[in-house]
């Protein structure tokens, strides 16, 4: 009678595939690596500069959903390491592992380790660690798992740093070292009155056996100095005067800029093009094609205009003429596949249904109270602020590459693959990034970068324009939605039928991005639950898009559950927590991956609902609404106050966030991520579309794609984080998929009208 | 060879006059704190000030400039509203990904230089041209605020 299988739980390909990633770092599967070889003398040298550290150490671990301290013993991700170096002037630096796209992390990875070494803060420099899988293991940034993945590492890294620092001036003083103290880079023994500065001890420490991590103490929460408090962005300072941080600002001597032209319908070639005129053009170095690979997520066919700046290439682009073979390219429209969409979803639920879950059609023939409704939203483009770009270097049988991404494991092996070299004559150099969102996750530009290299003298830059940008990208997709819900006498959810219309580009799975999120079965929870997919063909790339799958489904399914609830003539809030305690078995999370508690996601709807002052009188035209999801390991919950005037302009008064992620470690960049979260699902809500108009991508440029403004921003959102002593885990996503259902319920607390699709701007409402 | 005056100093490049001061900047000069974003003038990353007047350098030809003083990034911390402007943003934290933040900064600073104490209607009419991917919008305002008080 069920058959839940693991859908809930694997279903998330993006997750799966980061995790695949994180293996190609060690050994094998990443999942199944519990006994990894501990290799603690992985990485020691001693520099002219003082102290370096390195170590192998065990860890990898996801928070654990009900049981904070035994996070620590199930170790399932590879081992990484951390690198501490201390200089005699007593300035210790520390290296962040992953790359830094907007969501602070190396601000946090920083003080991770610091707090366990007790450096002083004020002089400890975080600087980005090289890339290099073997002494690093994996170092990407995506689906919010850079804190959980590194939480234990880093922390075992800063103590046994200050375990060694300790060890040396034992030894120094001959005293017993459980009576030396630590604090801001400084050791003191009490006793004797001793004193002495990692700085004056890093020698003599680099000179011991790096510790047994297993003997190491780390700190309890109650004895953080640093955790958990406001701190500045480590490199703000440099970013306010307008360094060079960006992988566009990467400067070689003697490098010259590259555009590259593809098909703007997705799987074209090159048949000819116009290259002796274009070679002829001011600035032109040379012109060429590249074959490709066929792969859109490697090398797709292209032609390179070489040129002396970026301007002169992009000028030369212009008068550029391709004639493409689009025998195999996308031809596919976004209207018309909407349109067949609403006539799937009008006609029968599939046969193979992958979760059945109890008696869904008993329910409806015995339900209370029956409705139907249909969901839908666009696709969606990244829109990196900073466009695409790689500066490639090939020489002395090495490719170089400095790229804004968040997988530079996956762009090295990727660009060795496109380039038939082995790995390691592939360097990856790490730069600050202009914006992820998952599409950096996809290492497309960085092979181009490679591939072109190869046939130029000295380094390239290769910049993508904002029209390559938009009209290249690995697009959320579109998705539609027929749910069929039925509530009892009792006025409880009973049964849930969905029928998700998406997309599949082999024929067999759904695309990137267009599988089932598993926040239905964590928030959802009906005893009679039925859920298909059906999948249409579609060439044009899809990809990961903040807060995959969530993004969007969060959208229909918690508008879906208030209507249920209004249908029920229950309190809104009291439903949603009814749905979240029912006790469904067949729903319950299999993946030890999966960090969902009932408790935590009460906890934070709770939360949101007080703060937000749920059921208090508002004047007319003034609407509270509220929705909540579970997400990339993180519970959160909004509730957004809005009016609306007879133009459907609406105004948002209020925003209120709960959220659950566990210990929060750095609160300023925490809350800003929550705050940007915000306007970043306003901005999608409201007006954002991608229409594909026979295999092309018709939006090019912000002026048709609207990035939600200052103007438009709501003036006040409060941010409120559920105390909590589980291990911390990711920011970046699980504040986003709950704000557009919060807005489109606010809209009908005001107005009494359902908004079922985004854009809202579709139905007239413009905020 | 055209002659440009860029945080008081002089620099002589040779470019095309129509050729977008952006592209000099960044790749003729190296001051690339100054960012490419749209190219179409849409997103406010690229701003600079001419004669303390905030302009989108993607659409400012590098002919058209003459004698008017550039001022980028790098420099505007020399200006009082520059200094402070930047000093509220690191206290406030605005800063996500930061791409946009040079325009945001430059834009801010002109709104200062003309109107010391700016209402929300003034912040959202100087600053609705330059957008923010990350949606940092909330701590932009509260940051220029700070400033104006500073």
């Amino acid at each position: 009678m069920s058959n839940t299988a693991s859908g809930f739980v694997e279903s998330d390909a993006y997750i799966r595939d980061l995790m695949n990633a994180a293996a190609v770092a060690k050994t094998g599967n990443p999942l199944a690596s519990a006994s990894l070889p501990l290799d603690r003398r992985g990485f020691l040298k001693l520099a002219g500069a003082g102290l370096v550290l390195g170590f192998y150490l065990p860890g990898g671990v996801r928070a654990d959903a009900e049981t904070p301290q035994a996070a620590g013993a199930a170790s399932q991700s590879p081992a990484i390491n951390a690198f501490v170096r201390i200089a005699p002037d007593n300035t210790v630096t520390v290296y962040s592992k992953a790359p830094e796209i907007g969501q602070g992390i190396k601000t946090a990875l920083g003080l991770i380790i610091a707090e366990e070494m007790d450096a002083d803060w004020n002089r400890t420099v975080v600087e980005q660690a090289p890339i290099d899988a073997k002494v690093y293991g994996y170092q990407g940034a995506g689906g919010s798992t850079t804190i959980p993945r590194a939480w234990d590492q880093l922390r075992q890294a800063g103590a046994a740093a200050r375990a060694m620092l300790i060890a040396a001036a034992a030894q120094q003083w001959g005293v017993n070292p459980a009576e030396i103290t630590a604090r801001d880079s400084v050791l003191t023994h009490a006793a004797s009155r001793r004193s002495a500065t990692y700085g004056s001890l890093a020698s003599a420490a680099a000179r011991l056996p790096l510790p047994d991590p297993g003997t190491l103490k780390l700190k309890t929460r109650d004895q953080y100095r640093l955790l958990g408090q406001r701190h500045r962005g480590v490199d703000d300072p440099k970013l306010v005067r307008g360094a060079p941080l960006f992988g566009i600002d990467v400067r070689l001597p003697g490098m010259v800029y590259a555009s590259y032209a593809k098909c703007p319908a997705a799987g074209g070639k090159v048949k000819s093009a116009n290259l002796d005129e274009i070679k002829a053009m001011p600035g032109v170095v040379d012109a060429f094609v590249v074959e490709g690979n066929g792969r859109p997520t490697e090398l797709m066919s292209g032609v390179a205009i070489i040129a002396s700046n970026t301007w002169a290439a992009f000028e030369a682009r212009d008068r550029l003429n391709v004639v493409w073979d689009e025998s195999e390219a996308a031809r596919e429209s976004s209207s018309e596949l909407a349109a067949r969409a609403r006539q799937i979803a009008a006609g029968k639920f599939p046969a193979n249904a992958e979760v059945n879950v109890g008696d869904v059609d008993r329910a409806f023939a015995n339900a209370a109270r029956i409705i139907e409704a249909y969901y839908e939203y666009p696709f969606v483009a990244h829109a990196n602020m900073e466009p695409q770009n790689t500066t490639a270097w090939w020489h002395d049988g090495i490719m170089e590459l400095w790229a804004p991404t968040q997988q530079p494991n996956r762009g090295q092996a990727l660009a060795a693959g496109v380039l038939g070299l082995p790995e390691d004559k592939v360097v990856v150099h790490q730069t600050r990034v202009g914006n992820g969102f998952g599409r950096r996750l996809l290492n497309d530009y960085m092979c181009e970068a490679a591939a072109i290299a190869r046939r130029v003298k000295g380094p390239v830059k290769l910049q993508w324009s904002r029209e390559d940008d938009f009209t290249h990208d690995f697009l959320r997709p579109a998705g539609y939605h027929q749910f069929k819900g039925a509530v009892d006498k009792q006025g409880r959810l009973d049964a849930w039928q969905e029928h998700f219309i998406s997309f599949t580009a082999d024929g067999k799975n759904p695309s990137a991005g267009a599988n089932y999120s598993y926040h239905l079965a964590c928030a959802c929870k009906a005893p009679n639950l039925r859920r298909g997919q059906s999948l249409m063909n579609l060439k044009a790339p899809t990809g990961p898009w903040r807060a995959p799958a969530c993004n969007a489904q969060v959208f229909a399914q918690q508008c879906f559950m208030h209507e249920l609830s209004l249908a029920a003539g229950r309190d809104h809030v009291e439903f949603l927590i009814d749905a979240v305690n029912r006790d469904v078995p067949e729903l319950a999370p299999r993946s030890r991956e999966m960090n969902f508690s009932p408790a935590r996601a009460v906890g934070v709807i709770k939360l949101c609902a007080e703060k937000a002052g749920w059921g208090k009188s508002l004047p007319k035209g003034r609407g509270l609404g509220l929705a909540w999801c579970y997400s990339h390991a993180g519970h959160a919950a909004q509730a957004v106050e809005l009016s609306v005037d007879a133009n459907k302009q609406i105004t948002i008064h209020r925003v209120v966030v709960a959220v659950d992620v566990g210990q929060v470690v750095e609160l300023s960049g925490a809350e800003s991520q929550a705050l940007g979260a915000c306007v970043d699902a306003l901005s999608m809500a409201f007006g954002q579309q991608i229409n594909i108009e026979n295999g092309r991508i018709r939006e090019e440029n912000f002026d048709i794609y609207p990035i939600l403004r200052i103007s438009s921003a709501p003036a006040v959102i409060e941010v409120y984080f559920a105390p909590s002593d589980f291990s911390p885990t990711g920011m970046g996503e699980p504040v986003f998929p709950a704000m557009p259902p919060a807005v489109a319920n606010a809209i009908f607390a005001a107005t009494g009208e359902r908004v079922r699709a985004m854009p809202f701007s579709r139905s007239g409402y413009r905020v | 060879m055209i002659t440009l005056q860029i945080n008081n100093q002089s620099y002589t490049v040779d470019a095309p006059g129509d050729m977008p001061l952006l592209w000099v900047l960044r790749d003729l000069i190296g001051l690339t704190g100054t960012k490419y974003g749209c190219g179409v003038g849409r997103c406010g990353a690229c701003t600079v000030h001419l004669d303390g007047k905030a302009e989108h350098s993607c659409k400012v030809s590098v002919g058209s400039v003459g004698k008017r003083a550039i001022t980028t990034i790098e420099a505007i911390g020399n200006t009082p509203n520059g200094a402070r402007i930047q000093k509220a943003w690191i206290e406030t934290k605005v800063a996500q990904c930061g791409y946009c933040q040079a325009g945001q900064i430059m834009t801010a600073t002109a709104l200062l230089n003309h109107t010391p104490k700016p209402s929300d209607a003034d912040i959202d009419a100087a600053m609705s041209g330059t957008l923010c991917r990350c949606g940092t919008y909330v701590r932009l305002r509260q940051a220029i605020k700070n400033a104006a008080k500073a």
